[in-house]
């Protein structure tokens, strides 16, 4: 939910809207906002599961320490969402798990 | 990889970071800051109540301002300020591993001033981990910087000064506070802030712990009791109450990795949350040439951060020989004696009591060396 209206800091300024893909469902975005700001404005609150028990986790930190909000984005996995910025059509994933390493030959 | 070559690098371009740059380039050196998010000011730009302490601190203006001025400062200092640009390591030498632009750096700086600030301390209990559970601080970002509420209803554990006024900031942004819970027998934080909160409605419920957070997928009920004096839940005051959101306002930890990689030697307080580097009056580590300022030395708050900053500038750019003795001397005079201010007092008292304790490590660590400052 948006605070549009504010008592300390106002009307919430204009921003340019944009369109991001969460697990292909489209989620309205301001421009030049985290990933995880768009996604919690949806209500969407788990955005991965763990490796061994496979539970729901989402936002912790929300300044790029803690790691709990990590989603496979445009195709990058771990990818610390709350530090991560919208772009138009980016698409956002539900990561389940870790990532596999990457080796040295995909890199090249 | 490139190299560059700087007077100065400074990590952080939070409050301790911006001040140290901004006294380092106005005393003519050539300062790179560097931070990993894309807008400078750490977490100043989520504080938006009104600062404490007397006027030299800015006291009565709020924490955005402060940091918007600050911004201003620094950028007409001459200081150049890298973003979204990541310290990945740091040498013995204090070389710096950079990641800019997508593009790896070695960063070589006479002097290197560490601001990295603090992160939160988190608590378990059962269903801690679900989705709705964050920290009080991460709550603040997503209101006050994302314009975004974490949920419609909040219980908040901590009742220090983060959990009592990002509560009240929560209410403004549009949530409901369900209880704001502590532990210990009293309210930690000021008076000032449980004041409003009281005049609001909510419950300060002192004494009282979560025992565990349930819900299908995310948090929908939280179970709160009453302690013992041993913090210890008591069987049979369970109550429920129903929230989304849980947020934990207890306490931060100074975000110390760069310090602990270029081999500095640490010392553990409590007060200042857990293991900080040990450092003179100078903001120098044991490791020379490299310094630390704002809550990587030992959690505070953003004032003291400032003038901390202020203070590592000022000695490195006066280690570098572009300020005299002189100079040097009465601004660190009149920084120290902001300082003492800043931790007098009922609640400065603990943490002037503990950044003794650091100092005097310090100089047990340098052989008993009566001339640390």
């Amino acid at each position: 939910m948006r605070v549009s209206e504010h008592p300390i800091l106002g009307a919430l300024p204009e921003a340019e809207s944009v369109t991001i893909y969460f697990d292909g469902q489209p989620i309205p975005a301001r421009a030049g906002e985290p990933i995880a700001a768009a996604l919690m404005n949806a209500g969407i609150r788990a955005f991965r599961t763990t490796a061994k028990r496979h539970e729901p986790r989402g936002i912790f930190c929300a300044i790029g320490r803690c790691t709990d909000c990590m989603m496979i984005v445009d195709g990058v996995p771990n990818t610390r969402t709350c530090v991560t910025l919208v772009r138009d059509g980016m698409q956002v994933e539900t990561q389940h798990g870790l990532a596999a390493m990457r080796t040295e030959e995909d890199k090249a | 990889m490139r190299e560059i070559t700087t007077d100065i690098a400074v990590i952080g371009a939070g409050s301790a970071g911006l001040s140290a740059a901004y006294q380092a380039a106005s005393a003519g050196a050539d300062v790179l800051v560097i931070d990993e998010n894309h807008l400078p000011g750490g977490q100043l730009f989520k504080q938006i109540h009104k600062f404490f302490g007397s006027r030299a601190h800015q006291a009565g203006t709020r924490g955005f301002q402060i940091g918007q001025e600050l911004l201003e400062r620094v950028q007409k200092s001459g200081a150049r300020v890298w973003l979204d640009t990541l310290v990945y390591g740091i040498e013995r030498d204090c070389s710096l591993g950079v990641i800019h632009d997508g593009a790896h750096y070695v960063v070589r700086a006479k002097k290197v001033i560490v601001a990295t600030g603090a992160k939160e301390n988190y608590m378990a209990f059962p269903g801690s981990t679900l989705p709705g559970v964050m920290g009080a601080g991460a709550a603040q970002t997503m209101v006050n910087v994302n314009r975004v509420l974490p949920g419609k209803r909040v219980v908040m554990l901590g009742s220090g000064n983060v959990g009592l006024i990002v509560s009240y900031q929560l209410m403004q942004a549009g949530a409901d506070v369900v209880a704001l819970v502590e532990a210990a027998p009293e309210i930690g934080g000021y008076a000032v802030h449980a004041g409003k909160l009281r005049r609001a409605g909510v419950p300060i419920l002192v004494g009282h712990t979560i025992t565990r957070v349930t819900g299908d997928g995310q948090v929908e009920r939280v179970e709160i009791a009453q302690v013992d004096k041993q913090f210890n839940p008591i069987p049979g005051t369970e109550r429920v109450l129903e929230a989304d959101t849980v947020c934990l306002a207890v306490g931060l930890n100074p975000m110390t990795e760069l310090v602990w990689m270029a081999g500095c030697k640490f010392c553990f307080i409590p007060a200042f949350g857990g293991h900080v580097p040990m450092h003179d009056g100078n903001m120098e580590t044991t490791v020379p040439g490299l310094y630390v300022a704002g809550d990587v030395t030992g959690v505070e708050e953003a004032s003291s951060a400032m003038e901390e900053g202020n203070l590592a500038g000022v000695c490195a750019a006066h280690a570098l020989g572009l300020l005299t003795d002189e100079q040097a001397a009465d601004k660190k005079a009149e920084i120290n004696a902001r300082l003492d201010a800043l931790r007098a007092g009922l609640f400065g008292e603990r943490r002037r009591t503990a950044k003794q304790q650091q100092l005097d490590a310090m100089q047990a660590e340098q052989g008993g060396n009566d001339h640390v400052g």
